[in-house]
C-alpha cells in the first residue's frame, strides 16, 4: 500500500465531519492487589472498568500459597495443629478443633467434658475476635476510620484471654489428641466473665456507631446481593449464606464436635443477602457468641483435661471427613490414614476458598467502591484462600 | 503601632510587598500544623482510643509531629519512571498555592489584611469573597496535575473523582455565601464583619448580630460544601485510602507529599477563617473598637478558626465515605436547591425588613 491510498476500513467519508468524532473510551484494566489494603493481604483482583463501572473481574489467588496440605504429610499428628493454626489466622484456634477432633475420631478416643467445655469457649472467642475485627474494617472500608479502631481496641480483649489461658495471641497450638494442652489459669474464668459483659456492651457501641449510620446504611443496602440459591450453589458457607437467608449452621445442623447442643443458642438470619445482611448478621452472631460463652462458663464442668491416650499416638488406618462452623464458614479435614504417626493425605476445604470463588458473578455491573464495600462484607482471609 | 498590624511600614510598596509575602508563607504552614496537632493527633487519638500518636516525646505525645516532619524531610523524592517530570514536580506547588492565594483576604483585625489594606476607608479588597472562592478552584488544577503526571490508574480515577467532586461542591459554596452577602451588602469581608459587629438584634446590641443566626442554612450549607472542598470524610472519594489508596498522592514522597499535606490542612484553616468571618463575626467583639481590637482581633479569629475547625474534623473522623453518585447526588438534588431557596427567602426578608 503506497501512502497515498487510504485504507478503507479506517477511513469513512463522514469521519472529517465534526460530527462524528468520537473519543476513544476503551475499557481500563486495573489491578486491584496484590498489595492493596482492601485485599486483606494479597488477593489479586484484575477489573476491567467502563469508567468506573466494572465489566469483568477475575480474582487471581495463590500468592500466598504454603503448601499446608502437603506439609501435613511429613508431620506426626500432634504437629500439625501448628499448620493449621495459620490458615485461618485470625481464627487460630477454630482451625484446630476439627482437626484434633478428626484424629480423635479415628482413634476412637474422647477428649473429657471438661476439656470439651474448655474447647467451646475458647472457639466462640476466636468467633468473637473475628467478627469484631470485621465489624471494625467494614466500617474501615466504606471510609469511616473510627469504627477500625474500636474493633482492634476490643478484640485485644478477648486475645488478651487467648493468650492467657494457651501461651499464644494468634497461634494458641493448645489442642492435643484427647484434651488439652493444660488447664485454664487461676482467675480466669471470672475475668473472662467480665470481658464478655464488655463484649456485649461493644456490640451496642459498634450497632449505635455503624450500623444505625445513614451513610453506612447507602454504602451497603443493596450492594452485592448474593441470591440464596446461588450461593449455595457457589459453595458460600456460614454468616455469608445466613446472611441470604439460609437458616444452615453446622454447629446445629451438622454433626459438631463440641457440646453446642447443651447450652441456649439460636442462629440468625436475613432475608436481604445484601452486605448491610451480612454486617448485621456477623453483629448478632457476636453478641451471641458472648451469650454462649458465658452460658458456657456457667456450666463448666470440673475433672481432668486429658483422657487416657497412648504415649507414641498413631492414628488407626481409615478414611474421615469432619466439618465444624469456624467463623468464616464451613471448615472441613478429609484425613487419609495408613496407620502411621502422621496422615497420608489431608485435604483442607477452607471456607474462604468458596466464598472468593462468587467474586466474578458478584462483582458484575457495580461501581468501584462498591467492589471495596462487597470484598469486606464477604470477610476473606488470604491465607483461609490459599492454605 | 496599629500600622505595623496594618503593614503599612514606610519604606515603599517593595518592602511592604515582600513582608507581607513572608508573613502568609509563615502563617499558612503554622496554621496547618496546629490544626494537624491539636485535631488531628490530639483529638483523633483521643475519639479513637489510639495509643501511637500520644506516645512519642513523654507528655502527651508532643513529639509526634516534629517527628512526623523529620520522617517525611528524611524520605527520598521518588519520581516514577512513567510520570510527566515537570508537571509532576509542579503539582503540589500549585495545590498550596492556592490556599495562600485565599489566605490574604482574611481579615484579622481592623486593619491587619493583607489585601488592600487601608485603601477603601474599611480596608481589604471590595469583592474579598468572590476572591476567596474563586482562587479556591484553582487547587482542582494541581490535583489534576497530579493525578494525570503519575501515570498510575488509581491517581488518574482520584484526580478526575476530585475534579468532579471540587467542581460540583463549588456551586453550593458559592450560593451558601450569598444569603450573607445579601444581607450584609457588601462582598468585602471586612465590611461583612463590621455588619455583624455593628448589628442589632431586635434592637438589642449586646452580641451585635453574627449571621449564623440568620444564615444557619447557609452556615450548615458552607460547612458541608467546604466539607467536600477539602475532601475530607465524608466525601473524601478522591483520596480514599481503603480504595484509591490515596488518589491523586499516591505516586507521591517525602516533601512533595508535605505539601499536600499543609495543602489540605492549611485550606481547612482558611475555611474555617472563612466561615469564621461569614458568619461568626470574624476577628469582632461587639463594642470593641480602636486600638485594642488590632490587638485582640487577631487571638479572637483563631479561637473561632478553631471552633469551626473542630466542628470539621469531628465530622471527619465519624462519618464513613459517600460513593461518588450519592455525593453528586447530595449536591445537585439537595445542597443547591436548598441554597436557592434560602437566597429567596433572604432576599424576600431583606426587602420586606
Amino acid at each position: 500500500m503506497t501512502s497515498f491510498e487510504v485504507d478503507p476500513k479506517l477511513y469513512s467519508p463522514l469521519a472529517d465531519s465534526q460530527l462524528n468524532v468520537e473519543l476513544d473510551t476503551g475499557d481500563m484494566i486495573l489491578n486491584i492487589g496484590p498489595q492493596h489494603p482492601a485485599t486483606h493481604g494479597t488477593l489479586r483482583l484484575v477489573v476491567r472498568l467502563d469508567g468506573e463501572r466494572v465489566i469483568k473481574a477475575d480474582p487471581v489467588i495463590g500468592y500466598m500459597h504454603r503448601g499446608y496440605e502437603k506439609l501435613t504429610e511429613y508431620r506426626t499428628y500432634p504437629q500439625i495443629t501448628t499448620l493449621v493454626n495459620r490458615i485461618d489466622w485470625l481464627s487460630s484456634f477454630a482451625n484446630e478443633v476439627p482437626f484434633i477432633g478428626a484424629a480423635e475420631k479415628l482413634m476412637n478416643i474422647e477428649a473429657t467434658p471438661r476439656a470439651l467445655y474448655i474447647r467451646t469457649i475458647l472457639t466462640e472467642m476466636a468467633r468473637i475476635s473475628t467478627f469484631l475485627l470485621f465489624l471494625g474494617e467494614m466500617g474501615l472500608q466504606v471510609g469511616a476510620i473510627t469504627p477500625a479502631f474500636f474493633g482492634f481496641r476490643d478484640r485485644e480483649y478477648t486475645l488478651n484471654l487467648i493468650e492467657s489461658a494457651t501461651g499464644g495471641r494468634f497461634h494458641p497450638n493448645y489442642n492435643r489428641i484427647g484434651g488439652l494442652k493444660e488447664d485454664l489459669p487461676w482467675g480466669w474464668v471470672a475475668e473472662c466473665r467480665n470481658t464478655m459483659k464488655k463484649m456485649l456492651d461493644s456490640c451496642d457501641e459498634f450497632e449505635d456507631l455503624v450500623m444505625g449510620n445513614p451513610i453506612f446504611q447507602a454504602r451497603t443496602r443493596g450492594i452485592g446481593i448474593i441470591p440464596a440459591e446461588l450461593g449455595a450453589s457457589y459453595g458460600v458457607s456460614g454468616s455469608n449464606l445466613r446472611a441470604s437467608g439460609v437458616d444452615w449452621d453446622l454447629r446445629r445442623d451438622g454433626e459438631p464436635l463440641l457440646p453446642y447442643n447443651e447450652i441456649e443458642w439460636k442462629t440468625f438470619t436475613h432475608q436481604d443477602g445484601d452486605s448491610f445482611a451480612r454486617y448485621w448478621v456477623r453483629l448478632q452472631e457476636t453478641r451471641e457468641s458472648a451469650r454462649m460463652i458465658l452460658q458456657l462458663l456457667e456450666q463448666l464442668p470440673a475433672g481432668p483435661i486429658m483422657a487416657k491416650v497412648p504415649r507414641i499416638i498413631k492414628v488407626p488406618e481409615g478414611e474421615i471427613y469432619v466439618n465444624a462452623e469456624n467463623p468464616l464458614g464451613e471448615m472441613g479435614y478429609y484425613i487419609i490414614s495408613k496407620g502411621a504417626t502422621g496422615p497420608f493425605r489431608v485435604k483442607i476445604r477452607t471456607a474462604s476458598f468458596s466464598n472468593v470463588s462468587i467474586l466474578p458473578w458478584l462483582l458484575q455491573g457495580i461501581y468501584v467502591p462498591d467492589v471495596i464495600t462487597v470484598l469486606a462484607s464477604l470477610y476473606f482471609i488470604l491465607g483461609d484462600i490459599d492454605r | 503601632m496599629s500600622h505595623l498590624l496594618a503593614f503599612d511600614i514606610p519604606g515603599g510598596w517593595g518592602t511592604t510587598l515582600g513582608i507581607k509575602t513572608l508573613i502568609v508563607m509563615g502563617l499558612i504552614p503554622v496554621g496547618a500544623l496546629v490544626l494537624g496537632y491539636t485535631f488531628l493527633l490530639k483529638m483523633m487519638s483521643h475519639m479513637q482510643s489510639r495509643v501511637g500518636p500520644m506516645d512519642p516525646g513523654g507528655f502527651h505525645g508532643w513529639f509526634q509531629l516534629i517527628g512526623d516532619g523529620i520522617k517525611f524531610i528524611q524520605k527520598e523524592d521518588i519520581i516514577p519512571a512513567g510520570a510527566d517530570k515537570r508537571v509532576f514536580k509542579m503539582a503540589p506547588a500549585i495545590v498550596v498555592m492556592s490556599t495562600f492565594l485565599m489566605f490574604v483576604v482574611l481579615p484579622a483585625g481592623p486593619n491587619a489584611v493583607v489585601a488592600g489594606a487601608l485603601h477603601k476607608g474599611q480596608g481589604g479588597i471590595d469583592v474579598g469573597i468572590f476572591y476567596a472562592l474563586a482562587v479556591s478552584s484553582l487547587s482542582v488544577i494541581g490535583v489534576l496535575m497530579a493525578g494525570w503526571a503519575s501515570s498510575n490508574k488509581y491517581a488518574l480515577i482520584g484526580a478526575l473523582r476530585a475534579a468532579a467532586q471540587l467542581i460540583a461542591y463549588e456551586l453550593p459554596l458559592v450560593l451558601a455565601v450569598v444569603g450573607v452577602v445579601v444581607q450584609a451588602g457588601t462582598m468585602n469581608l471586612q465590611g461583612i464583619v463590621f455588619a455583624q459587629q455593628q448589628g442589632k438584634i431586635f434592637g438589642w446590641s449586646g452580641i451585635g448580630s453574627p449571621f449564623i443566626l440568620t444564615q444557619f442554612v447557609g452556615f450548615a450549607l458552607f460547612m458541608v460544601a467546604a466539607q467536600a472542598e477539602l475532601t475530607q470524610p465524608p466525601f473524601d472519594m478522591p483520596v480514599a485510602e481503603s480504595e484509591l489508596v490515596a488518589g491523586y498522592m499516591v505516586e507521591y514522597t517525602g516533601f512533595r507529599f508535605l505539601f499536600f499535606f499543609i495543602g489540605e490542612f492549611g485550606t481547612a484553616f482558611v475555611y474555617a477563617g472563612l466561615a469564621a468571618t461569614l458568619f461568626l463575626g470574624g476577628w469582632s467583639i461587639p463594642h470593641v473598637n480602636g486600638e485594642i481590637a488590632n490587638w485582640i482581633g487577631p487571638i479572637v479569629l483563631f479561637v473561632k478558626i478553631m471552633l469551626v475547625a473542630f466542628l470539621m474534623f469531628w465530622a471527619r473522623f465519624s462519618y464513613p465515605r459517600l460513593r461518588e453518585d450519592q455525593l453528586q447526588a447530595l449536591a445537585w438534588k439537595w445542597l443547591i436547591p436548598i441554597s436557592l431557596i434560602n437566597i429567596l427567602v433572604t432576599g424576600a426578608l431583606k426587602v420586606a425588613f
